[in-house]
């Protein structure tokens, strides 16, 4: 299928569609941009494990070297606290996406508005509506789903990829961060 | 509005008249209807409100609960400027904003559901006039229901008490909705806010819409009368005697399935033919008899068709599969319809001899007829349906296990199957196993199939894969044996008066609505779930539509379903099912008779007022978590108009907008204390008025947390807080971050934890706050005695 396909065949949303993110050093060189990354974490992942790694582990290192802050949208916050990992904050996916397009609004620390939401693990046409509530109305903000489906909504989104070839990139990413 | 009504009525009033034959005085002429008005009451301030008598209401509301919109298309294409690139802060030709445009669909979309309702209102009406005469009275509850109309009461300002008097109500339901509907022409309003005032505005409409369906059909058809203990009903394909001539009715005007069972009746014959239904129309027949049975919501369709169960198909309007005609035809089952709105190309036989049809449904072969007669309609259903059954032998497009296998193989695994899924389903993986044997993946994803058929039509192999699924999963189709309460109409008043002083001080947490579609993220047994959930903890569980049925397909470990387990009536752990979709009304009817019957609130035509009183008092939350038609819209809207927070599945988000608070906005959470006048933080409750959850587990925290109100006494906001925190507790995990916004003073705090959220109360500043006397309308504010 072609690489910016929306996932979910109908849901095409119009003229303005997502970049790709066809290796590794483009998320890289987006996080290292961005002065105020963060991210989203739905409870789609922990369905994932992929031979031996499952994706919580690789988020949580992720978010840990990439110093982002981690909003937990659903009762995957569990799973984050069994791994002594505690998240900045937890808000309902619609709630988080709301004040996304406040600019006013400083984050959860009260310092300034976020300018990178990284979005993983909602589900599909969930994530995709509220991208494109952010798309149309958070025109300060910018984009990216870490999902191994495409986006069009987002500003950056990897292409439909097998489990295999978005475990390569998401590990990609993580080592390009450094240590 | 006014003089819409004269025009109906003419009545004519003349103060003095100089004529040549004499002088007259103070001469009233009436022609036409005569209101007999015998309601005591004095009218309140918004009797037949038009499009903007309620705007300020509506834009109070608006400015704690901003839309947030969430775009399903970045483009308008609704006139032939169009397409018009909404991206990046354009402007359409028309001048419109993106806003503009989501809350413009908005209303379109509850337009279209007050007009379903409505237009389904008016057509019961006028055929139970016409049978029953204009003067048969309204009786929804032989004891206990003197507020029979609380939705009518409030908005129209009127108490109906014929089948006669719901005429003008719906005439103004009509009005208003070409009203609302000539406002989304290409420019008319221009500002969102005013769309949402108007979206508001439909909601409303559609209760009353609603309410004149059921109370018509409650009061001339004999269903049952806000009875607690209505008779319970059967569920489920399992419970189908299929040795039997079967007869399958879908859709939601009751009134062909009750010439089906006239006819049974007059004929004695009632034990000898099964007949099942499914979406609303089931619930309405078996509130007319109880015999008749629930297969189940929405999304049973394709798979009770394709059983080859169903020797007859009779549908009437909404929510039937367009192509009911093409898979009744694949099982060689007649279908009848009987709708005006609905006529599938057939052609109309409503004039012709009962015999001739039957005759050409058996010896002819004919698909499909229109019949416009419910009684004709139900007799020649139930006629066809003995003399064919015996050929047909219920045979249907059901695969056998061994065909499933050779079909799978055929599989290709371009995975279009699971891209058309709307809930992204692993089809394309589980027949992939099947193919190898396995079919137990396939048979899993039966439970949160929805039955829409996509991955059908997105097959490049043409392979039946609604077909496969429930090939897999064929013993949990034909077990599938439930019950379901009957439908009981209105909550009675002596009800109320029991359980308003609990619900309104907070020792009842809440009144928990389950209403609306079956788009479920992850199948029936949610529902089910959450009610029983609710239900234990001592909630108001209420039940509608499709989400009555999903409440019921679903047995405890003692293998009780939530009807059998907990009792009908309107009280602390009930699980009341009202009825169908128009039954909806008598949800928010309560709500409406807590202000006016337990508080005393004034009801006629005073909206606003009772409004702010629910809004700020009676904690009462609707989910819909597979809502899915302009009808979900159109019923969520007319809650938010009354303060009635609406939470919807993760798929609701494709309704283009939210309505969320901001709790971190403390300005925005100030009443006015009735008492003192002065302006009082109460802390965001509700914070959000409709919000999208993405799981269950994060549905009901947010349920809990929606449940309290300003109005709170310290002992009933403990017991709101130890919901919501246990909630949280069990399926998020920890104490709830921001527990701190709702605790006002230390008797809020619930005993059994209370050292946890002291410690939660100290880390977070906080400050002790007033319990006040809650409104948002300035008018309300006591005046100080001189």
């Amino acid at each position: 299928m072609p690489l910016n396909e929306s996932w979910q065949t109908a849901e095409i949303p119009g003229p303005k569609k997502a970049s790709l993110i066809i290796k590794p050093d483009i998320a890289d060189a987006m996080i290292r941009r961005a002065k105020r990354p963060i991210m989203i974490v739905g409870h789609g992942i922990v369905e994932y494990d992929v031979e031996g790694l499952k994706l919580i582990d690789c988020l949580i290192e992720f978010a840990t070297k990439a110093h982002i802050p981690v909003v937990v949208t659903a009762s995957t916050n569990r799973e984050f606290l069994n791994r002594g990992f505690t998240p900045a904050a937890l808000m309902p996916a619609v709630d988080i996406g709301n004040r996304l397009t406040d600019p006013g609004w400083k984050g959860f620390d009260g310092k300034d508005a976020y300018d990178l939401a990284i979005f993983v693990g909602l589900p599909y046409y969930m994530e995709w509506t509220i991208l494109s509530g952010l798309k149309h109305f958070a025109p300060n903000l910018k984009t990216m789903t870490l999902d191994c489906v495409y986006q069009p909504n987002a500003s950056w989104s990897f292409p439909n990829s097998t489990i295999k070839d978005w475990v390569v990139n998401l590990k990609g990413i993580v080592d390009g961060l450094g240590d | 509005m006014v003089n819409a009504l004269k025009r109906k009525g003419v009545n004519l009033s003349i103060k003095e008249l100089d004529s040549d034959i004499a002088h007259f005085r103070n001469i009233s002429i009436s022609i036409g209807s005569v209101h007999h008005d015998t309601w005591q009451e004095p009218t309140g301030p918004t009797p037949f409100p038009t499009l903007s008598t309620l705007r300020s209401w509506d834009h109070a509301l608006l400015a704690r609960y901003k839309p947030f919109y969430l775009p399903f298309c970045d483009l308008c294409c609704l006139c032939t400027y169009g397409k018009c690139d909404l991206t990046g802060q354009k402007r359409g030709a028309c001048g419109i904003t993106m806003a503009a445009q989501q809350s413009r669909i908005v209303l379109l979309a509850a337009c279209i559901g007050a007009a379903t309702h409505t237009s389904h209102a008016r057509e019961l009406l006028t055929g139970l006039i016409d049978r029953f005469g204009s003067d048969l009275p309204i009786n929804v509850g032989d004891v206990g229901v003197e507020v029979e109309a609380p939705v009518t009461r409030l908005v129209c300002g009127i108490r109906p008490q014929t089948l006669g008097d719901l005429e003008p109500v719906l005439d103004y339901c009509e009005s208003q909705i070409t009203q609302l509907l000539a406002v989304t022409h290409t420019g008319q309003e221009g500002n969102n806010i005013d769309f949402e005032s108007k979206v508001f505005h439909a909601g409303m409409i559609d209760h009353v819409g609603m309410e004149v369906a059921d109370i018509a059909q409650i009061s001339a058809l004999g269903f049952p009368k806000a009875e607690p203990e209505s008779p319970l009903a059967d569920l489920g394909l399992g419970t189908v005697d299929v040795k039997k001539p079967v007869i399958l009715v879908i859709g939601h005007n009751v009134t062909p399935s009750a010439g089906i069972i006239d006819y049974l009746r007059a004929e004695g014959i009632q034990s000898e033919v099964e007949v099942t239904g499914i979406c609303c129309t089931a619930l309405d027949v078996t509130r007319y008899s109880s015999r008749a049975k629930v297969i189940g919501p929405i999304s049973w369709q394709l798979r009770y068709i394709r059983s080859g169960v169903p020797d007859v198909i009779v549908i009437d309007e909404q929510c039937v599969r367009t192509d009911t005609l093409l898979e009744a035809a694949k099982v060689k089952s007649p279908l009848i319809a009987t709708s005006e709105k609905n006529c599938l190309g057939l052609p109309d036989r409503t004039h012709d001899n009962v015999g001739d049809i039957v005759k050409d449904f058996i010896d002819g072969g004919i698909p499909g007829a229109l019949i416009l007669d419910p009684e004709k309609a139900g007799e020649v259903a139930v006629r066809v349906a003995r003399s064919i059954a015996p050929r047909r032998k219920k045979q249907g497009t059901d695969i056998s296990k061994e065909e499933l296998g050779r079909l799978a193989k055929k599989c290709t695994q371009c995975m279009l199957c699971r891209r058309a899924c709307p809930n992204d389903l692993p089809i394309a993986q589980a027949i992939r196993a099947a193919a190898g044997g396995n079919l137990s993946l396939l048979d899993e994803l039966y439970d949160d199939c929805v039955g829409c058929g996509r991955c059908e039509s997105a097959c490049t192999q043409k392979l039946p894969v609604h077909s496969l699924i429930t090939a897999a999963a064929d013993q949990k189709t034909h077990s599938e044996s439930y019950c379901i309460r009957t439908g009981r109409g209105p909550i009675q008043d002596t009800e109320i008066r029991k359980v308003g002083g609990p619900i309104v001080l907070g020792e009842i947490p809440g009144i928990v609505a389950f209403v609306g579609c079956a788009n479920y993220p992850k199948g029936s047994r949610e529902v089910a779930e959450m009610c029983r959930e609710f239900a234990k903890r001592r909630y108001i569980v209420c039940t509608s539509g499709c989400s009555a049925m999903s409440a019921g397909m679903h047995r405890d470990e003692d293998g009780r379903t939530v009807y059998e387990q907990f009792s009908g009536a309107f009280e602390a752990g009930g699980v009341v099912n009202v009825g169908s979709c128009v039954s909806n009304a008598h949800i928010a009817g309560a709500a409406i008779k807590i202000a006016s019957i337990f508080a005393k609130r004034p009801l006629r035509g005073n909206y606003e007022e009772i409004a702010d009183y629910v809004y700020n008092r009676v904690g009462a939350v609707g989910v819909a978590w597979g809502a899915m038609s302009q009808k979900a819209a159109a019923i969520a809207a007319g809650f938010w108009r009354l303060g009635i927070p609406v939470v919807v599945g993760p798929h609701g988000t494709k309704y283009r907008r939210m309505l969320l608070g901001r709790s971190d906005k403390t300005e925005d959470w100030y009443v006015y204390d009735a008492r003192s006048g002065g302006k009082v933080f109460t802390g965001p409750v509700p914070e959000h008025l409709f919000f999208a959850a993405e799981t269950k587990e994060d549905a009901m925290v947010m349920v809990a947390k929606l449940t309290m109100r300003p109005n709170d006494t310290s002992k009933g906001r403990a017991n709101k807080l130890a919901n919501y925190i246990d909630l949280h507790k069990r399926f998020v995990g920890g104490i709830p971050p921001d527990v701190h916004l709702f605790v006002r003073n230390p008797a809020d705090i619930p005993l059994t934890m209370k050292d946890e959220v002291t410690l939660h109360l100290k880390d977070h500043d906080w400050k002790e706050q007033p319990i006040p006397d809650p409104t948002l309308l300035p008018r309300l504010i006591h005046k100080k005695r001189v």
